[in-house]
This record gives structure tokens, C-alpha cells and sequence, in this order.
């Protein structure tokens, strides 16, 4: 367990999810141990041990989340204090698409006091606490500190993507008060820049397993370094004759050495029961489309804030866009060869699911830049012979998303 | 007592004495809904004043209880929970069943039913919602499960029927009930003990609604929840259960190497590739079939009206008795359910018998045993009851006590504990004994959910097992599957359940429900002389390696870490060093403290 939350601490400020040294994690077996093993007298251990008391749980984590993110989860949580009907209590309720299946809705709690907290925390699997001016968030785990980190990086991302795109919805309404518009452009100015260079990413075909296994795990790597996915979400996947080589379910996508399944695409093994739950799109794009060899799936911030706007504010089926938009929709650049669709979709498999609307989508495309956005969800983006085209399609759509986000802001009089 | 104004729950449960021939009905506080729920729950709370009765006694309650959830549009909700004790192991036993019953039980406007008394003749119950009678079956003595359900209904259009068959009867002590033709409440010995009574059937009838306190909350609820089953690969993937059933676990164990082969002697099954649910589909051409309430479909049905092996089964009746072929397979299966015998204990215990005499099983040996456990007749007769008893009690016979592959008497699934360590106290601690489902670490062990574990450490495990047994033992109440427990969690099925009863509940609360129902149980386990003794595994996991592979070595489980985590595990959930119950811990659960029983002692 000591590893494990050496690990996540780790990883929350590599990431920029969390300023180096602050977070703090603990976890329980029959004894409770620390991710900082000296008491230096912070509070934050006092509730952390009341939660443990109170609840069923193996692992926890409180941290205040760093940067843009704390200055978005402070504004989101004064919103939501302040349009909840209980004193001291609201909810944020982020429309992507991560936060619908796997959070459904994030509480938020006004004080650090433990009643509250454990109130919060029975209900979800974290919690978002306003304590005085800044925000700290609780997770917790039942089986392993890794549930912890997982919900405390999806809130994250839940609340950038639920932030920009209620400015943007906001602009679209003209309903933004001068005050908002004060608190955007302070937290516009905390975004830190995109980076523009391409990773040296191996090149293609691949003919062995072994080969392609190593592409996909660089690949899978430089995505999280490049911010182009939160957490353990995101998925890839690279087509090796009548196998696919695809990530696991739940896998990180820079941690991906074991966690690999050769599914063949004959069905003639179940062993791939493991993979992602995005494997039934993946197969269908490479059953309709022989030439392609490699689909990179990520969450990339911008490109799903986009694909939240829409300029139909009376459109029926409003609620519904997830699952239901049948307007053709797309991000498109004609200077830059750019036109990606952007299709409604659930997670996996269901009557809704986007392995009824991507594959189509992302076939149907065109060019050297291919690829297709899932409503809330993430961008996938394809690969003639290797990640490389892939990777710079996903990094070349998010770059333009976010410019075209502020042109839009800006064109609605929102900055 | 609970009011006709309940939501979720009826507020009744019907009493049948087949030997008195009388029928009452009994209403409960509802507090005691409140703090059993139904199901797995509300079987233990019948079930416990009677625990110490010999499993043969007349007045030993057979309960079946459905849970507030049931005969609702929450989704899986349409299993029922069955609760007495086993003839087979003298513990707790308790199986969940699917197909129609629970619903039909529901809907007929019953929380439970408890059968006691021991009828003169074989003997039917047969509830059309309100009305009860008990009827004459001897025209169905000896008959097999599936004729007896095709004779029933000539008469019974609809509803749902659990039928005995004549397993039950010839004393098998680990025969099951199977309930609308497909399914099963296959562990423990529940069949042996209905047998016992002369219970030859029960067929419900329901009509009635369940009431819902919050129906758009529910529906939401249920929206989530089928949500999250859509993004399983597990379950609803191409490689899942909706696809392939439970085998579609099968590749998985193989390439994992922890297939138990051979008796447990090996944990890899050469040829396994050729046998996984894709053969089985190829070559019988299933259909899907599932449980009332239930989008998965997990159940398969062959083109020739066979039902299709569970994961356990494919396992068991190849690599666990050395066979290679289908046919067999399909052949045991089909046999097991047509004579009433739990799939699992018959085959670990011809594995068992396979390994003491040292001789190879022909597909028709294999046949004529199971035909010997079932019925006590036909050429595996003399063989065939002795491997009746299961296999601890045949082993011990034979002088060979340690070549049962069980714990607590009751005999292990399909999973190796060499090659999972969570999965290895799970077996030790259950409460039933050596049951993969009362914490089912396989989920995050092996299928990653919630989030992977390191399938080689016990490093957390003890905390894990503890709470997932709580978790499962509400769901067994509440009542869900399991399965859908790869994707969902309780903090859905509390919105559920709140939703269905007007209870507001969280997660935290139904756990702390399913602690109550688990303590409850290890209460009678504990004043029938169980304790640490028994929540161990056998020898063979500690002393001898699996197959091991390239990159991948199966080592014995460390025997020392073993303990360790199970000591962990007694301090997290209240017991003694001796794996005993405490009253302080009872109080706190707000369990009665049994009579005779002195805190961290055995009973007798």
C-alpha cells in the first residue's frame, strides 16, 4: 500500500493535478498507514482519521488540486453552494461524458468538518470541500488508493471541461456578468501552454508483436505527457493482421508494459475480456477500413469542451446530445485541411453506445488528419501505418479546439 | 409490524408446515426490513433461532426470500435468495437463484417463504399470489427435473416452478433445486435438504405490483446503472458474458494459469484453447437466456435445448477430470441438472476419486457416476453414493482426507488460489465455504474492476475481502446479481433501493447492513463449533507449485503472508485470533447475542 500511494502522489504532481508535496493519501488494512509517514501537525489528518472511522473504506485521499484547476473548482464550488437548496451542501453536475457514467454528479461540502465530509463521501465516490477561499478534493477506495487518484483526476477533468464550457454556454446566452468575466480572464491566464513539439515517436508498420507492443506503449506514454488524457481513461489500439493489440480496461495509458490484450478479431478467444471497454469501435473501424493500423483515443480538454457547444439553445433534443444529437456536427479548418465529426455516444456497448456512431465517423473522414470527436467524451484519431499520424492528429485537433475556443469566447463577447 | 403502506417490501411472509399441513402468515417489524432488507438478509434472520438443528430435522427452516428490489424495474433484480443449513458441510448455506422466481414470489405479494415440517409423501406447494396449497406430488417421485417441470406444465401456464429431482431424493447431500428449467440454486445441498421435507416442487404465481416510493428516482437509478453495464467489457463486451455466458471466463484462467487441473495437482489444462466458450459456441449454437429483469443474458441455450455450462462447469468437467471433449461436457451438465446435482461439488468430486484411485475417467464412467451420486442406481450405484457425500466425506473414507479440494466441506470453483491470493482468504473466510462469490476477488484480481490488484499479494487483501463480503451480502439482500457488480456499485443500487422504499439510504448504510447479515452467519457457524480450523485451505496451495509459465511463476501460496492476512482479516471484521464472534462486535450490529454461546467460544 506504501507503494501504491508513493505512486499516485507521484503521479497527481507530475501531472499538475496537485502542487509536489501536498498531497496526502492513506490507506487501511487492519492498520492505517500514511503517504507522508511524519505528522507535521496538518489538519488534514484529523478528518482523513474521522472518515476512516466512518466509513468503509481501504484507501483516501485529500489534496488540493493545483493551478487552473484549483481556480476552477473554487468557482464551480461557490456556484454550487451557492444554487444548492441545503445550507452548507450543492452538487456540481459536469456534463462530459466520463463524470455521467462513472460520477454522475460531484458534492459539495462548505467546511472541512467531518460530519459533513463523511456525509458527502457516502454518497459519491469524492467529494469537492470550499474551505474558506480554496478547494481541496476527498476521494476515497474500497480496494486501492489507485480508485482514490482515478476520482480525484476525473473531477479534475470534470470541472476544467465543465468550467470552460459553462463560460462558453454562458457567452452563447448572454447571461455573463461582469464578474465572471473578471474570474475568466484570471483563469485564462493560469492555462499553460500547449506544447507544440511532436514526440520521436517509433515508426510503422509493425510486423511483430513485440514491435507493436513497444509502439503502443510509447505512444500510450507521450499522450499523458502531453495532457492529451486524464487519469486512467484514453485507449489505443494498433492492428497486427487478424489480431488487435489493445489496451486493458481501466489501464493507464503511460503504464501500458502488461496491460495489453492480443484479441483476435475472428472472436476465436475470449481472453480479451480484459480489453477495453472501446474495443467493439476499435475492431469495427479496422473491419471497415483495411489499410488502417492504428487508433489512439484521449481525452484531450479542448476538443471536448467544443464538442459540448452548440449554438442550438432551443433544440428539443437539448439534454439528450449525448445519445441523441442527430445534427451533423463537426470542428473544421478549411486552411488547415481540418474536419472532424463530432458524434453523440455513450461508453461501450449499449443501445447508444458509440460503437453504433464512431467507427462511421471516423472512416468517413478524409486527408491526413483523421479523426473524430465523441460527444463529452474524447477524440479518436487514426494511424495509416503506426501512432505517428495518429499522435500528431490528436495534438493538432486539441491545439485548434482551444484556439477556436477563446475565437469563439471572444467573437460572443465573453473575454 | 410492517404496514400494508410499505413500499418494496409485502410485509408478509407465508410459513408452510408439511408436516403439520397448516400454513400461517407472519408478520415482522419493520425494522427488521429495515435492518435485513430481504433475500440473503431476511433468510438469516428466519433461519438463526433453528441454526443448531440437524440438517435432517423436520422443524429446519428452508427459506427462500426475495428483497425489496425485486418485481421492480431495478436491473437484475429478478434472482431470489434460498437460506437453511447444509447437509453437506453443517454451515450456513445459502445459494442465490435466478430465472422467474423471485419475481413471481414478489409479485404474488410474499417477502418469503419458510418451509418446515417434513411432509408423508412427496409433496408440491403451488401459490398463486394469495392463495397456498399444498398438494400431493407422489406422481412425481423419480422423475427428473425436466420432466417434472414438462408435467407441470400441462397444468401451470406461466409463473415460475423450483423442482427437485432425484438427486434430492436419494440423499445426495449436495443435490440442488432448479428453478424454470435453466437455472439454479446449485450449492450447499439446498436440494437434499427440500428432499428432506418431501418437497418435490414449489410453483408461484404472482399478479401483483410492487409498490415504489420514487418512481422517476428509480428510473434514474436504473439509467445509471445500465450506464455503467453498457461500459463493461465484462458483461456486455464482445468477449463477455452477454456474448459467451460465464465461460467466456475460461481464456482467461488459461492464459492466467490458474486453471485447476487434475485435481488442483496443476494449475494449466493442455488443449484448454479448444474448449473455451467460442468452441462451444461454434459447435452448439446457442441462443441467449437470461433472468427476469436482466438486460445481460448471461444464460445460454443450446440449439437443442440443452442448457449451456456455466464457467464452472466447462472447468470442472475438462480440465479438473482430464476430459477434452464438448460432448461430455454437455452431456455431465445436462445430467447434473436433470437429476438435481451441483455441478461444481460432482465434478471436483469425481476429480477427487479420480486422483485417489489413480484411474482415468471415460466420458461413459463419468456418466454412470453422476447417474450413481443422482439416483443410487445403474452400474456407478455402490461408487456413486459414496461419492454422494461429497468429496471431503469420501476422501476421509478412503484415508485420503487432504485430496479434497474443498473448505469447510463444501468443494472449490474454478479458480486456482495459487494464482490469486485475494481469491485464496476469500475461500477461507467464506462463510459458506469454498465460494468463489461471497467477495468474488476475482473482479479486480483478475477482470480489473474496479481498479486491478496485484493478484500475487495478500498486501490489502484483508480489508478487501472484508468489505466485499459485506457489499455482496447486501446485494444477496437487496436482491441484484453479482455480476452486475463488475460495473455497478452500491452507491447506484443505495439510489435504488431509496428510490423503491422511500428509505433513504447510502452506501455506507448498506454495508453496514451487509456486515449485520455476514456476522450473522458467522454467529451460526460459530454455535455449530466452526472457527479458525475451518477457515483455512487445503494443504495442497501451500506445499505444492502450480504450472508455472514463461515470466510467469506459480509458486505455493506463502503460507506465513496466508495467515497473516487472515488474522487481519478477524481483527477487521470483529472476530477473535480464532476467527470466533465477539459481543461486543454483535452489539454493535445489533445482533442478538445466541443463548449457550459464550463471547469467542465455540457452541457445540
Amino acid at each position: 500500500m506504501n507503494t501504491l500511494m508513493a505512486k499516485y502522489a507521484a503521479k497527481l504532481s507530475a501531472t499538475g493535478l496537485c502542487a509536489p508535496g501536498d498531497v496526502l493519501m492513506a490507506a487501511l488494512d487492519d492498520e492505517l498507514a500514511w503517504s507522508q509517514p511524519t505528522d507535521t501537525g496538518d489538519p488534514r489528518r484529523k478528518l482523513m482519521g474521522a472518515v476512516f472511522a466512518g466509513m468503509n473504506i481501504s484507501a483516501l485521499l485529500l489534496a488540493r488540486p493545483a493551478g487552473v484547476y484549483q481556480a476552477v473548482m473554487v468557482e464551480l464550488a461557490r456556484q454550487a453552494l451557492a444554487d444548492g437548496t441545503t445550507s452548507g451542501w450543492g452538487s456540481i453536475t459536469p456534463g462530459d461524458c466520463e463524470t455521467r457514467t462513472f460520477l454522475h454528479d460531484l458534492p459539495v461540502v462548505d467546511s472541512m468538518g467531518a460530519d459533513v465530509v463523511i456525509q458527502a463521501l457516502r454518497q459519491r465516490k469524492g467529494c469537492v470541500i470550499l474551505n474558506g477561499d480554496e478547494v481541496l478534493v476527498a476521494a476515497f477506495g474500497t480496494v486501492s488508493p489507485e480508485q482514490a487518484y482515478v476520482t480525484f483526476s476525473s473531477m479534475c477533468f470534470a470541472c476544467f471541461v465543465a468550467y470552460f464550457a459553462d463560460h462558453l454556454l454562458r457567452a452563447r446566452q448572454g447571461s455573463l456578468t461582469p464578474e465572471r468575466q473578471a474570474a475568466f480572464e484570471r483563469i485564462k491566464a493560469l492555462l499553460p501552454e500547449d506544447r507544440d513539439d511532436l514526440p520521436d515517436l517509433l515508426p510503422g508498420p509493425f510486423e511483430s508483436e513485440d514491435a507493436a507492443r513497444e509502439a503502443l506503449i510509447q505512444a500510450g506514454r507521450h499522450t499523458v505527457e502531453y495532457g492529451l488524457v486524464d487519469s486512467y481513461f484514453g485507449n489505443i489500439s494498433y492492428r497486427l493482421g487478424d489480431t488487435i493489440l489493445i489496451s486493458q480496461t481501466g489501464s493507464s495509458l503511460d503504464e501500458l508494459g502488461a496491460c495489453i490484450d492480443p484479441c483476435r478479431m475472428d472472436g476465436s478467444s475470449c481472453a480479451g475480456i480484459t480489453a477495453s471497454s472501446e474495443y467493439s469501435a476499435h475492431k469495427a473501424v479496422y473491419e471497415a477500413e483495411d489499410n488502417a493500423r492504428a487508433i489512439l483515443h484521449g481525452h484531450p480538454r479542448f476538443s471536448v469542451i467544443l464538442s459540448l457547444d452548440c449554438e442550438r439553445l432551443d433544440c428539443p433534443k437539448l439534454g439528450e446530445c449525448h445519445r441523441a444529437c442527430d445534427t451533423p456536427r463537426a470542428v473544421t479548418d478549411p486552411s488547415g485541411g481540418l474536419g472532424v465529426p463530432i458524434v453523440p455516444g455513450e461508453v461501450g456497448t449499449g443501445p447508444f453506445g458509440l460503437c453504433n456512431t464512431l467507427p462511421a465517423a471516423l472512416t468517413g473522414t478524409s486527408g491526413e488528419k483523421r479523426g473524430a470527436i465523441v460527444y463529452g467524451h474524447g477524440l479518436f484519431t487514426l494511424g495509416a501505418v503506426d501512432f505517428r499520424d495518429a499522435f500528431a492528429t490528436l495534438m493538432g485537433v486539441e491545439h485548434f479546439c482551444r484556439a477556436e475556443y477563446f475565437r469563439r469566447v471572444a467573437r460572443l463577447g465573453g473575454e | 409490524m410492517a404496514g400494508p403502506r410499505l413500499f418494496g417490501w409485502a410485509g408478509k411472509i407465508l410459513r408452510v408446515d408439511l408436516g403439520a399441513k397448516t400454513q400461517d402468515v407472519l408478520r415482522l417489524p419493520e425494522s427488521v426490513y429495515r435492518d435485513y432488507l430481504g433475500g440473503k438478509g431476511l433468510g438469516g434472520y428466519l433461519l438463526r433461532d433453528h441454526a443448531t438443528l440437524p440438517p435432517g430435522h423436520p422443524d429446519l427452516p428452508l427459506v427462500i426470500a426475495v428483497g425489496p428490489l425485486n418485481a421492480t424495474i431495478a436491473p437484475t433484480s429478478g434472482r431470489c435468495h434460498l437460506t437453511t443449513r447444509s447437509p453437506l458441510t453443517g454451515a450456513v448455506a445459502d445459494s442465490s437463484a435466478g430465472g422467474r422466481l423471485g419475481t413471481e414470489l414478489a409479485r404474488a405479494g410474499w417477502d418469503a417463504i419458510v418451509i418446515v415440517g417434513r411432509a408423508e409423501r412427496p409433496t408440491g406447494i403451488e401459490i398463486d399470489d394469495e392463495a397456498v396449497r399444498v398438494v400431493d406430488a407422489s406422481a412425481l417421485t423419480g422423475l427428473d427435473t425436466h420432466e417434472v417441470f414438462a408435467r407441470l406444465r400441462e397444468r401451470r401456464k406461466g409463473g415460475s416452478i423450483a423442482a427437485t429431482g432425484p438427486a434430492a431424493e436419494s440423499g445426495c447431500l449436495f443435490a440442488s433445486l432448479i428453478v424454470d428449467t435453466h437455472h439454479a440454486a446449485g450449492r450447499c445441498g439446498l436440494g437434499s435438504v427440500a428432499g428432506g421435507k418431501n418437497l418435490k416442487y414449489l410453483a408461484v404465481r404472482g399478479t401483483g405490483r410492487r409498490k415504489v416510493a420514487d418512481l422517476p428516482g428509480l428510473k434514474t437509478a436504473r439509467e445509471d446503472i445500465l450506464r455503467l453495464t453498457a461500459a463493461s467489457p465484462v458483461l456486455l463486451g464482445q468477449h463477455g458474458f452477454s456474448c459467451f455466458g460465464t465461460g467466456s471466463i475460461f481464456d482467461l484462467m488459461d492464459s492466467r494459469r490458474m486453471m485447476p487441473t487434475d485435481n488442483f495437482r496443476r494449475t494449466r489444462f493442455p488443449g484448454a484453447e479448444g474448449l473455451n466458450a467460442y468452441a462451444y459456441k461454434q459447435r452448439y449454437q446457442p441462443r441467449r437466456h437470461g433472468c427476469q429483469g436482466c438486460h445481460v443474458l448471461c444464460k445460454k441455450i443450446a440449439a437443442d435445448g440443452r442448457s449451456m455450462p456455466e464457467f464452472e462447469t466447462m472447468s470442472h468437467f475438462t480440465a479438473l477430470i482430464g476430459n477434452t471433449d464438448l460432448e461430455l461436457v454437455l452431456k455431465a451438465n445436462d445430467l447434473c441438472n436433470r437429476l438435481g446435482l451441483d455441478t461444481i461439488s460432482a465434478g471436483s468430486t469425481l476429480a477427487c476419486h479420480r486422483e485417489i484411485s489413480g484411474q482415468d475417467l471415460t466420458g461413459e464412467r463419468v456418466l454412470e457416476l453422476l447417474t450413481g451420486m443422482g439416483t443410487g442406481v445403474g452400474p456407478g450405484a455402490e461408487l456413486g453414493l459414496a461419492l454422494a457425500k461429497g468429496s471431503a466425506n469420501y476422501a476421509a473414507s478412503m484415508g485420503r482426507p487432504e485430496l479434497s479440494m474443498s473448505v469447510k466441506g463444501l468443494e472449490l470453483p474454478a479458480y486456482d488460489p495459487r494464482g490469486a491470493y485475494g481469491m485464496a482468504l476469500a475461500y477461507a473466510t467464506s462463510a459458506r465455504g469454498g465460494c468463489h462469490l461471497r467477495a468474488y476477488p476475482i473482479s479486480h484480481e483478475i477482470l480489473r474492476k474496479p481498479v486491478a490488484t496485484d493478484r500475487f499479494s495478500f498486501s490489502g487483501k484483508a480489508r478487501i475481502v472484508k468489505i466485499a463480503e459485506d457489499a455482496n451480502a447486501c446485494v444477496d439482500s437487496l436482491i441484484a446479481c453479482k455480476f452486475l457488480f463488475f460495473a455497478a456499485s452500491l452507491e447506484e443500487y443505495a439510489r435504488a433501493f431509496s428510490s423503491v422504499t422511500g428509505v433513504a439510504a447510502t452506501t455506507h448504510d448498506l454495508l453496514v447492513i451487509g456486515e449485520r447479515v455476514d456476522y450473522q452467519e458467522r454467529l451460526m457457524n460459530a454455535r455449530n463449533g466452526f472457527s479458525a480450523k475451518d477457515d483455512d485451505l487445503p494443504a495442497r496451495f501451500f506445499n505444492e507449485e502450480g504450472t508455472s509459465g514463461p515470466g510467469l511463476p506459480i509458486p505455493p501460496v506463502p503460507r506465513e503472508d496466508f495467515l497473516a492476512a487472515r488474522s487481519a482479516y478477524y481483527r477487521i471484521r470483529g472476530l477473535t485470533p480464532d476467527g470466533l464472534p465477539t459481543r461486543e462486535t454483535a452489539e454493535r450490529l445489533g445482533l442478538p447475542w445466541p443463548s449457550g454461546l459464550a463471547s469467542g467460544e465455540v457452541g457445540r
